[in-house]
């Protein structure tokens, strides 16, 4: 193969992101055209059904399924406690009297007259859809939700979980390689989405639990520490919906991997804003990626993004993206058109490289590196 | 078949076609030679379906460019594929298959999940769809959550189903019911509505459209479950395959453009291997397993009951069992445990947990050390292994139906729905997908099979050259013969076969007498004690050699125990893999320093790998 891999992510400080924000049901939508939203504001709502209960009263009360409409002593449609008596039978001269429960609260909804059975509807659970992101409001999707549009920086994440979250960004390290000690993290990073360096550990992500910090953005991750954040083996990333307290978002891979450099320098010039952060991921096709998203307040700017073509040249900046250099960063000075022998016996196209941190010369194959500049 | 299609098939000397993978996009080009079509170049590149490219025909272009350069013709003119061609220039037929964007994504629904649920997913898995997910009444979630589900997953179709003929009407309803709530958006592009597929109680057909058709594209086809006794799978398979051209792959991005250069439709990746599985065990009367282990799925196909004037055809795919995109969810799936229990080495946990993370993030890459090599074979083997358990729990008979059992069957332990896959039937095992294909070593495939299949008595093993069987399925529907000359001569390499005695003994005592003949070979005898792997020589594989074996008392070769077998087989390029490990059960040794041990003295037995000296 000729080309390098390139995961195709956005790193841009002027996007125009439009984001559809949907109830799962139809319900009311609670914004206009024009509305001007901040994350937390609830643009739509709705109340899912409850639980629908089925309770035998032919059976419990050993009466005939016809005469249970008679036995209810609350009508249809009543509210009734958990607890509360909902039909009830008497035997012979008032003696012997049989009643029934209801095993939740509710309502009455049905009664059956063949089979006996009364069916009890538990009450609605509310829902409710905020905005996620800061922006404007552009569409109204009639009784499901509106769309959002905002202007800013946009940081696509080559992996995350998490679901939705927002607060204000904190750079508490140094630099794109550090690594942020749990003790770096302070009460005033409660609500904050903070990031982390080259890798974020297990422990740092304890520690933010505890804080209240909102999100992490990191380098890399061991696979280890993401087991035990999610308390199982993640299989399929598609992520998103996990409920661990916390958002992660990662932008390089698993170990410890420092910061590209533009991702550094595009969060470090905005720390103190107001950023919105989604972990969720799908690795497939229509592949959905984990997002930072900056807001500008000043709004005007045309999208200004840096994307690499995917095609290799002599000069190219490459990034190694699997062992024995992974992460190493260098420059192409020479790409052979003949196949090369691996230590594996495999015939493939290789390129060789300078890396920039000692100079170092070597041959790996093509589709061992990733393009991060021209 | 288009009359476009026949009227280029007719005749043609250039034959192109491509299969866009979810991560690579295959070129092949077959020529019309003296001794008939023949593969004359390949090529491949990256999938451009997604961002930053978001265009398949890209990676078809850099594709067909790597064998216009291997071939020196000029197949691309004014970037698209010349077809038809000129005498100096392009092509004089070109044809697709797609797996890209994930391929075809399905949710399929039924009423109860083991039988209407369970026909509904055949028909899908047998179109070539990836099943997404079944939804049925019974399935023990609640209204809303089948509801977020569907916008969740956002499928590329939905198969609806559910009934027999003449029956309940109000509860195929109820599921129909549940899909308008959902008023599920299809994956690719917002421009079109999502296809339905309706194939269930015909009484409910008009009711289903009324709700459905507002929000989506309703097709309703005869009831692929008319009565509890029969499936009837073929129209709802027909529509799926349709409305897959016409629907989904048209949204595709770029996919409008691709359909563009070829008369013939484009074909689900699974939809034309399975074609070349069926065609192969049919022809040649044989009990064929076929298995293709992409990056995202691995496909199972199987052949069984040859001998029978109609065979068993199934198809399954493992939608999260692959090598890349899909390869955490193999090691979630296996466990650690059993990936590690086939590499000769220690293994830090932590570096390889690391690592198989990044090669799902980043699908493409490819082992530069030997370590990782074997480690990526090691993985392979468990997703294969897994894969085929998929296969067999799925490849069974109808359930639902009340039928007499006889009384062995009522004595043995199955439930009377056995699996059809009989592993002393099964003749030959043919491996596709990149890991088998372009593994180094031909005898790296070949063991990774034996290892996840386990096969008993004696079975041939062959793999896709150039991971081209796919191109050839579709190129099969428009012209057979090119097909099939090209699947014999270039695609289907013979590796040899393995023999496998049933049974377990002690390490190191007697387990069998192997005894090989061929032309231009001189007889070799071999007994082969258990516990061990054995390499015996095979003539090529345009010859005929011929396999006697006589099993020791307790070992079973498939004639019964003790009892010899003998049979003519072609040669290979591999030979015959004598596997004295043991049978029901096989076992690899608990201790790691023992089972270290036994892995390289069968990798050296083998020939595997490269030895350090």
């Amino acid at each position: 193969m000729q080309q390098a891999y390139s995961p195709g992510l956005r790193v841009t400080t002027r996007a125009l992101v439009r984001r559809e924000r949907r109830l799962p049901l139809r319900g009311s939508v609670l914004a206009r055209v024009g509305d001007a939203v901040r994350p937390p504001d609830v643009i739509a709502r709705t109340e899912l059904p409850g639980n629908l209960q089925t309770i035998n009263v032919a059976l419990r009360l050993g009466v005939e399924p016809a005469r249970v409409a008679q036995m209810l002593v609350k009508p249809l449609g009543a509210d009734v406690r958990a607890g509360e008596v909902v039909a009830e039978a008497r035997g012979l001269l008032g003696l012997g009297r049989r009643r029934v429960a209801a095993p939740a609260g509710g309502y009455l909804e049905s009664v059956s007259p063949i089979s006996g059975q009364i069916t009890l509807r538990e009450p609605p659970l509310p829902v409710e859809v905020q905005a996620y992101v800061q922006g404007t409001v552009v569409e109204i999707l009639p009784d499901e939700g509106v769309v959002i549009e905002s202007r800013g920086a946009l940081l696509q994440g080559i992996f995350g979980v998490g679901g939705e979250t927002w607060g204000q960004l904190a750079v508490p390290v140094s630099s794109p390689d550090a690594e942020l000690s749990p003790a770096a993290l302070r009460a005033e990073h409660r609500g904050c989405v903070v990031v982390c360096g080259a890798r974020l550990s297990y422990e740092a992500v304890a520690r933010a639990r505890e804080l209240g910090v909102t999100a992490m953005i990191a380098g890399g991750l061991d696979d280890l520490d993401l087991r035990r954040l999610l308390g199982r083996e993640l299989g399929v990333a598609i992520t998103g919906a996990e409920e661990v307290g916390i958002t992660i978002v990662l932008t390089e891979g698993f170990g410890r991997m420092r910061m590209a450099d533009r991702a550094w320098e595009l969060l470090r010039a905005r720390a103190g804003r107001l950023v919105s952060v989604s972990g969720a991921t799908q690795i497939r096709a229509g592949v959905l990626r984990p997002e930072v998203l900056i807001p500008e307040t000043d709004g005007a700017g045309t999208e200004t993004e840096e994307r690499f073509g995917a095609t290799l040249a002599v000069g190219s900046l490459v990034r190694a993206i699997r062992e024995p250099y992974f992460g190493r960063i260098g420059r192409v000075v020479e790409l052979p058109s003949e196949l090369s022998r691996l230590e594996t016996e495999a015939m493939v196209k290789v390129l060789t490289l300078v890396f920039a941190d000692d100079g170092t010369r070597v041959r790996i194959p093509r589709a061992n590196v990733e393009i991060i500049g021209g | 078949m288009s009359a476009g299609a026949d009227e280029a098939a007719n005749g043609a000397r250039f034959i192109l076609a491509t299969d866009c993978g979810s991560t690579t996009t295959k070129a092949v080009l077959i020529q019309h030679r003296d001794d008939g079509y023949r593969l004359v170049a390949r090529g491949e590149a990256p999938t451009t379906v997604e961002a930053p490219f978001e265009d398949v025909t890209r990676g078809v272009l850099n594709a067909v460019r790597e064998v216009e350069e291997a071939v020196g013709r000029d197949l691309i003119e004014d970037d698209r594929i010349l077809s038809p061609g000129r005498q100096d220039a392009g092509v004089d037929l070109y044809a697709s298959t797609s797996s890209a964007g994930g391929g075809l994504q399905m949710m399929v629904s039924g009423l109860v999940l083991q039988m209407t649920g369970e026909s509904a997913q055949r028909a899908a898995l047998g179109a070539g769809a990836i099943v997404m997910d079944v939804i049925a009444l019974n399935d023990g979630r609640r209204t809303h959550e089948k509801v977020q589900l569907l916008r969740r997953l956002r499928p590329d179709m939905i198969l609806l189903s559910g009934g027999t003929d003449g029956g309940d009407v109000r509860r195929v309803t109820e599921m129909a019911e549940i899909l308008a709530a959902a008023d599920p958006r299809a994956r690719l592009g917002t421009g079109y509505q999502l296809p339905v597929i309706y194939a269930g109680n015909r009484d409910a057909a008009d009711v289903v459209r009324g709700l459905l058709e507002p929000h989506t594209t309703v097709r309703a086809v005869a009831n692929l479950r008319p009565s509890l006794e029969r499936e009837n799978l073929s129209p709802a398979r027909d529509a799926i395959r349709e409305l897959f051209m016409e629907h989904v792959m048209a949204h595709a991005p770029g996919y409008r453009k691709l359909m563009s250069w070829s008369p013939v439709p484009i074909m689900p990746t699974p939809g034309a291997m399975g074609l070349i599985i069926d065609k192969v065990a049919r022809r040649d009367r044989i009990a064929v397993l076929g298995v293709d282990i992409g990056g995202a799925t691995t496909d199972v196909f199987s052949v069984f009951r040859a001998m029978e004037p109609e065979p068993v055809f199934h198809r399954t795919v493992s939608a999260n069992l692959g090598m890349s995109y899909s390869i955490a969810n193999v090691m979630a799936e296996a466990g650690l445990e059993n990936i590690l229990r086939w590499v000769p080495f220690a293994v830090e946990e932590g570096a390889l947990r690391n690592r198989i993370r990044n090669k799902m993030i980043r699908p493409t890459t490819i082992p530069q050390r030997l370590e990782d090599l074997i480690v990526e074979q090691a993985i392979a083997r468990e997703a294969l292994r897994l894969a085929f358990e998929q296969h067999r729990a799925l490849a069974v008979g109808l359930k639902g139906v009340q039928r007499e059992r006889t009384i062995s069957e009522a004595l043995s332990p199955t439930d009377g729905h056995g699996s059809v896959v009989d592993l002393l039937e099964l003749g030959l095992i043919v491996g596709s997908g990149g890991v088998l294909s372009h593994a180094p070593r031909r005898v790296q495939a070949a063991l990774m099979m034996v290892d996840a299949f386990l096969p008993e008595g004696l079975t041939l093993l062959a793999v896709d050259s150039i991971f081209m069987a796919p191109q050839l399925g579709v190129l099969w529907t428009v012209h057979e013969r090119a097909a099939s000359e090209v699947f014999d001569r270039d695609c289907l390499v013979r590796l040899g076969a393995v023999l496998a005695p049933i049974g377990t003994g002690r390490i190191g005592h007697p387990c069998l007498t192997v005894e090989v003949s061929g032309p231009d070979m001189a007889p070799v005898t071999r007994r082969v004690a258990f516990g061990d792997v054995v390499l015996l020589p095979l003539p090529p594989a345009s010859a005929v050699g011929r396999v006697s074996a006589v099993p020791e008392r307790g070992f079973d070769l498939g004639a019964g125990r003790g009892r010899p077998v003998s049979a003519r087989i072609p040669g290979g390029c591999v030979g015959l893999i004598v596997d004295a490990r043991g049978r029901r059960p096989f076992e690899l040794p608990s201790q790691a320093a023992a089972r270290i041990e036994r892995l390289r003295a069968w990798h050296h037995a083998l020939g595997a790998y490269p030895e350090r000296t």
